[in-house]
């Protein structure tokens, strides 16, 4: 009985011009991407066909959750610490260092001046469970600003030339987003951009 | 003999194995993919007035408008809009008429309105507008972007140009407090598209008794 004899096959696949393709995609990925700003409350922004884009540097972020919680903060850790010194020292928070390192990792302010020292004593992973409860308030003090417009102002003392920036979620009530639009203009903070998504749809039409 | 021998080189197999690359590429792609976001977000400049009174215009200051240059968007619940075309007729409710949001709506409103003089002047600002984009989009076009910003704001402000002037239309908003803010964004955005310079977001609760009562009775809500 004649043996059927297996050929033994070299299987060998050559993987260079593989490689060659994803080096190629990594440095196209590499060099348009940028990183997503870690936001405490996901948000949907609308559509619109405005084509500006929002500068990279010197922005302080607003953003409006649907249930109309306000959050701030700006890339600039720098500007960020300096914000918190001037709002601590108004209102007369002290904060150790342990509290201040994690203020300077989360992305946005959430808690108010007075949950400000609980919050900041909280583990990271309690701290990003526990903003999505908080918001700044938009209530005046005593006849006065509101701490919302005290960290505006602190942004402005801390950076000059910093630019707002509202992304508010599709499904917020035009009563939130007009008490906090009303509160800029009450500070003669009265440009701001709005953060939309682009609608090529519409634009094509 | 024994010398040619010895001179024989072995041949190496020269080719590396680029699997383990691949792999770890494909790892970093992943990561990349998921950790970044490609597209910059897209911003609406919106400029309020003052809150305080003192900045702003006085009354005399104030330019006045033609009533037929005017158009009044109410935004309510439920993505509805009204518009009134015109000043309103407070005896009239009818004056008050329900449209859409986007190309069928407000789009066609703003497109097909006629003012006194008998011109749709948002359709003429719309057509140069086309004319000046596709003249800027040309093949080997040499207008530069700082050209086109220039000729965009004389068009705004209606001058045509063929030496045409035609009127331009001021749109008050009025989102309503059920509104959402989607809705003022496409409000806004239809202002874009339309080529309007002139828009002012106006706040439900300081509206006069008249308005108020006129809306109510229109069924806007």
């Amino acid at each position: 009985m004649a043996k059927i004899k297996i050929q033994k096959k070299d299987i060998w696949i050559d993987m260079t011009p593989m490689s060659d393709v994803m080096t190629l995609l990594l440095c196209f990925f590499m060099l348009t991407s940028t990183f997503l700003t870690p936001e405490p409350v996901q948000v949907t922004a609308p559509n619109s066909v405005s084509e500006l884009k929002i500068p990279e540097q010197d922005v302080l972020n607003i953003l409006v959750t649907p249930e109309g919680r306000v959050y701030c903060g700006t890339e600039n850790k720098n500007n960020m610490q300096a914000m918190l010194d001037i709002m601590t020292d108004k209102f007369g928070v002290q904060l150790n260092p342990n509290q201040i390192k994690h203020f300077r990792e989360d992305a946005m302010v959430g808690a108010s001046m007075s949950q400000m020292a609980a919050y900041l004593n909280l583990e990271p992973e309690k701290m990003a469970e526990e903003v999505q409860k908080l918001g700044l308030p938009l209530d005046s003090i005593k006849g006065g600003k509101s701490e919302f417009q005290e960290w505006v102002s602190a942004a402005r003392e801390a950076n000059p030339d910093i630019k707002l920036a509202i992304k508010c979620d599709s499904k917020t009530p035009y009563a939130s987003i007009k008490k906090l639009m009303s509160e800029l203009q009450d500070m003669n903070e009265n440009r701001f951009q709005l953060i939309t998504n682009l609608d090529v749809k519409r634009l094509n039409d | 003999m024994a010398k040619k021998n010895l001179s024989k080189q072995k041949k190496m197999d020269t080719r590396v194995n680029f699997t383990p690359m691949v792999d770890m590429m494909m790892l970093l792609i992943t990561f990349f993919m998921l950790c970044t976001t490609l597209a910059k977000p897209q911003a609406m400049q919106l400029t309020m007035p003052s809150n305080d009174d003192t900045k702003n215009l006085n009354e005399e200051q104030k330019q006045v408008t033609k009533a037929s240059h005017t158009i009044t968007l109410y935004l309510g619940s439920n993505d509805k809009v009204w518009y009134i075309a015109g000043l309103p007729n407070y005896d009239d409710p009818s004056c008050v008429k329900e449209t859409t949001y986007g190309k069928d709506g407000i789009e066609k409103v703003l497109n097909e309105h006629t003012t006194e003089e008998g011109i749709n002047p948002i359709a003429k600002i719309k057509m140069a507008k086309k004319e000046l984009d596709a003249k800027k989009n040309e093949y080997n076009s040499k207008m530069t972007d700082e050209q086109y910003q220039e000729a965009l704001k004389k068009l705004k402000k209606g001058e045509l140009p063929n030496g045409e002037k035609v009127p331009t239309m001021t749109v008050i908003i009025r989102p309503l407090n059920t509104a959402t803010y989607e809705n003022m964004v496409a409000a806004l955005d239809e202002m874009l598209i339309s080529n309007v310079d002139k828009y002012v977001i106006d706040n439900v609760d300081k509206m006069s008794d008249d308005d108020k009562a006129l809306i109510q009775k229109a069924g806007v809500k």
